[in-house]
């Protein structure tokens, strides 16, 4: 894409869809220009805007792992007009995609150390894309747990991958519903995935934890990460907040002077503490 | 700095020929009972009585609503036609008061900061400003305190300054103002060296800007200071839509049928919307935070991030507030207090 | 004038009240809202022909529900939007106390919205002569001049909402321009979409506008955006016999149905 446009779009054909959980979708996204596909690349954690011509753009996380080329992935809730619209499409359609904005989880530093991660939710989606990047350089890492929650079972994202995962020998997947959330052949975890953590009681010696989901889960692993001894510097998440640009022009997801799609959207605890209160 | 002189009748004679030639000019002229910043066809449209226009001269280069790329669907495809940087014009800013031509370098660092920002670049790039001095302020200039001043050349490509005789002095700022000098050198005259001091307006330092830039960042937990502050602000976005350097704005689709096309439009911190999620969480849940917006991110974040100061001084917000937030004076009370 | 920084300080010191919001003197002598909790600052407190700002819709703000004793200081406009809002269920009796003045300066507490409303129903209701003159000119318009006339006003329009947030009876929690699904206004200011948010605002505000003109006042375009919002209250009077901001027990034109009502536009 030949442009000095840094608003105009990748055209993007929607090559499948795949229905995750009630309302959640995943897209993969071909480019449609050849030369585009070439081009691009991201790194894990980096996000873009998605868009359905006509309706607007909408924030959210590169869902698949750039160690698988060809495609890039989305995973969204219908919630407002954007992921509205985008739930009405079609496989074959075509949307738009600007990206990848922001900073990336480092992986690079983690090499040789243990991994934790865990969500919550529709959290997921940003760290499948880490989860996968790990996997697929398995070698690089020690241990990895995965603790994920819902609030149902069919609330659960991903399912053909949490089997894919539990099914591998070299990764450790806790999974749990709320309580009530649990249907008569749940063989998983039934309770908050604060408490499913505290009750694995997580080794932090070399081990990074990595933690994404709704802000009352966030509040309540925190806690119980310290409480194991992993220290702020070991333990990261991913912001969100409301964006339009994505590159630190539009002025809305700054949290004091640090913008989210800039400086982050992925953050260690101990940057978290530094941030006011204003995310 | 190379100064020349533009004889009254010169200066009629430079607008008839700028706007006979391959420049739009813009230039204040009265609405009404206002004065705000028009394209204009001839020089009697001008006028020279207003402290500063109502709105900003940022338009120019960051227009309140901008087409950024248009598209047409059919069926399952989408074209999208390209943001066509030809249609910029060539545009002659005249009558910018030295407040808002320092605005631009705010604006630049906003649109310029790591991904440039090719469509504002290119607008800026098309405009020679031609500044013109202040010879009256009123209560709510303060561009003294933000290191600005009636006569600042900065930002501009020309600056012109009146003298008793209806003659401009005219002081060539910039390379861009050299050639526009050159283009049309028989309308300028030797500059008779006429001291231009004298002829500015007297704008009193409110604050000290180096005290306010010191002790903000103190002051952002203080929630009752903020909502003090903030207690008759009514939460409109006057002050952000006529501000010379607020950048923050909207991305919203308009389409008819299969054509439409992406807009970018002002937006502003003040408006409650501004920063409420989808899920009905808003960071900034009150008036009192969102006024904290404002002023830090012009006097803190700013600084810190791109190395300027958010602020020119021209006191438009304060004008334009129905319910007159001066923001000098709230700047000030972060001192006092 | 020293009549209300007597009265406030008089309430303030004795506890009656915790808050004071009135007028005080601002940038270049104009007079803005204030908000006034200690006895010393109520010197601050003005009140003259320079107080013509509508303030009555600070009373329902979150910030200032909470504060338990509260008066206002409140001009004729302010007066009517009061009498409009309890008709609306929107202010309480009781919550709050409200000084006004008579015809001759005299400041007066009125006690209850009984009271408000007989002292409403001594001020003058219409237009002022520049209003009158405008509506007849504008009237007098041919339909293409009209639309000319309104084109031009509202390809000015920047859509900074300072028109609505300065209005007392624009108290929606969410505004129709603030709804996206589906997007009933659009978002950037371009002259159709200003004239459906201007013209979608005043159709809002039939029967509830008292004309004060806040919202002209408060627009940094000085846009004449009052008169399509008298317009409405003219008609509302005309046709339904109905003036807002002069019954607390009035019950709003638009939404209520009277087997009388000629509604032949429905059938």
């Amino acid at each position: 894409m030949e442009t000095q446009n840094i608003y105009l779009p990748y055209l993007m054909e929607i090559e499948k869809i795949s229905e995750e959980a009630p309302f959640v979708k995943t897209f993969r996204l071909k480019f449609i220009n050849p030369e585009d596909a070439e081009s691009f690349s991201f790194r894990t954690g980096q996000f873009g805007e998605y868009s359905v011509a006509g309706v607007g753009e909408s924030t959210f996380c590169i869902a698949s792992a750039p160690t698988r080329k060809g495609y890039i992935e989305c995973t969204f809730r219908k919630a407002g007009s954007v992921t509205t619209a985008l739930s009405d499409m079609e496989e074959g359609s075509t949307l738009g995609f600007r990206g990848p904005y922001g900073n990336v989880f480092p992986i690079d530093e983690w090499k040789g150390k243990s991994l934790l991660f865990i969500a919550g939710g529709i959290a997921l989606p940003p760290m499948r894309s880490v989860i996968w990047n790990c996997l697929d350089l398995r070698e690089n890492f020690k241990d990895i747990t995965i603790v994920y929650g819902a609030k149902s079972v069919a609330d659960l994202v991903y399912k053909e991958e949490l089997r894919l995962w539990d099914e591998r020998p070299d990764v450790k997947l806790v999974t749990t519903v709320d309580p009530g959330g649990e249907t008569p052949d749940w063989k998983g975890e039934v309770g908050f995935v604060p408490t499913v953590l505290d009750k694995l009681a997580p080794k932090s010696e070399n081990t990074i934890a990595i933690v994404c989901g709704p802000p009352i889960m966030i509040k309540f692993t925190f806690p119980i990460l310290e409480k194991y001894g992993f220290a702020d510097d070991m333990v990261y998440t991913t912001l969100e907040n409301r964006m339009k640009c994505g590159f630190g022009k539009c002025g809305r997801c700054n949290v004091g002077k640090t913008y989210v799609c800039k400086d982050g959207p992925v953050f260690s605890l101990k940057q978290l503490k530094q941030l006011p209160d204003e995310y | 700095m190379e100064r020349k002189l533009l004889t009254k009748d010169s200066y009629k004679l430079l607008i008839s020929k700028i706007i006979s030639g391959k420049y739009q000019l813009v230039a204040p002229v009265k609405v009404d009972a206002l004065v705000d910043f028009r394209r204009i066809k001839s020089a009697d449209e001008i006028t020279e009585d207003y402290i500063v226009t109502v709105s900003s001269a940022k338009s120019v280069a960051f227009p309140r609503n901008e087409k950024l790329f248009g598209f047409e669907k059919n069926n399952k495809k989408l074209e999208q036609t390209d943001f066509d940087f030809d249609s910029i014009p060539h545009t002659v800013l005249l009558g910018v008061r030295p407040c808002d031509a320092m605005g631009f370098a705010s604006l630049t660092s906003i649109f310029c900061w790591d991904s440039v920002d090719k469509i504002y670049t290119t607008r800026l790039e098309r405009t020679i400003i031609i500044g013109m001095s202040c010879a009256k302020a009123d209560a709510s200039c303060f561009c003294t305190s933000v290191k600005g001043n009636p006569g600042n050349t900065a930002g501009n490509d020309l600056l012109l300054t009146k003298t008793p005789d209806g003659d401009y002095i005219t002081e060539i700022v910039t390379e861009k103002g050299a050639k526009l000098v050159a283009e049309f050198y028989e309308l300028f005259r030797e500059d008779k060296g006429a001291e231009k001091e004298p002829l500015l307006a007297n704008v009193p330092e409110v604050f000290e800007l180096d005290g306010i830039l010191a002790k903000i960042n103190s002051k952002f937990d203080d929630e009752v200071f903020w909502s003090e502050q903030a207690m008759r602000c009514l939460g409109c976005g006057a002050c952000a839509y006529v501000c010379p350097t607020c950048a923050c704005f909207d991305i919203q689709d308009e389409s008819h049928g299969k054509t439409g096309q992406r807009v970018r439009c002002w937006d502003s911190c003040g408006l409650s919307l501004f920063t409420l999620h989808t899920s009905g969480h808003n960071p900034r849940q009150n008036q009192g935070q969102r006024w904290r917006q404002r002023l830090m991110h012009k006097f803190s974040y700013m600084p810190d991030r791109l190395n300027t100061v958010g602020c020119v001084g021209c006191g438009r917000c304060s004008r334009a507030c129905p319910v007159d937030m001066n923001i000098a004076e709230h700047l000030k009370s972060i001192i006092d207090n | 004038m020293n009549n209300i920084q007597q009265k406030t300080k008089e309430l303030l010191e004795s506890g009656a009240c915790t808050l004071i919001i009135g007028y005080e003197k601002g940038t270049g002598g104009k007079a803005r809202p204030v908000f006034v909790r200690k006895a010393e600052h109520a010197a601050k407190l003005i009140f003259d022909e320079s107080c013509d700002q509508n303030i009555a819709g600070y009373l329902y703000r979150q910030e200032i529900k909470n504060e338990s004793k509260k008066a206002i200081v409140a001009n004729n406009h302010t007066l009517k939007s009061i009498v409009e809002l309890a008709s609306e269920n929107q202010i309480h009796e009781g919550d709050f106390m409200v000084l006004a003045f008579t015809a001759e300066g005299e400041i007066i507490e009125l006690k209850s919205f009984e009271e408000i409303e007989k002292h409403v129903a001594t001020l003058y209701h219409g237009l002022n002569d520049e209003d009158k003159a405008t509506m007849q000119k504008i009237e007098a318009m041919t339909m293409e001049e009209r639309w000319g006339f309104w084109e031009n006003e509202f390809s000015k329009c920047i859509k900074c909402y300072a028109c609505r947030a300065s209005c007392p009876m624009c108290y929606c929690p969410t505004c129709t321009v603030e709804i996206n699904q589906p997007q009933w206004i659009p978002v950037p200011s371009h002259t159709l979409g200003n004239l459906e948010w201007h013209v979608m605002r005043a159709m809002h505000l039939a029967g509830r506008c008292i004309t004060c003109g806040q919202c002209a006042k408060s627009c940094p375009l000085d846009l004449p955006i009052h008169l399509l919002t008298y317009k409405v209250a003219l008609d509302s009077e005309q046709y339904f016999d109905s003036v807002a901001g002069t019954s607390v027990c009035a019950n709003n034109v638009l939404a209520t149905f009277k087997t009388e009502d000629h509604e032949n536009f429905i059938r």
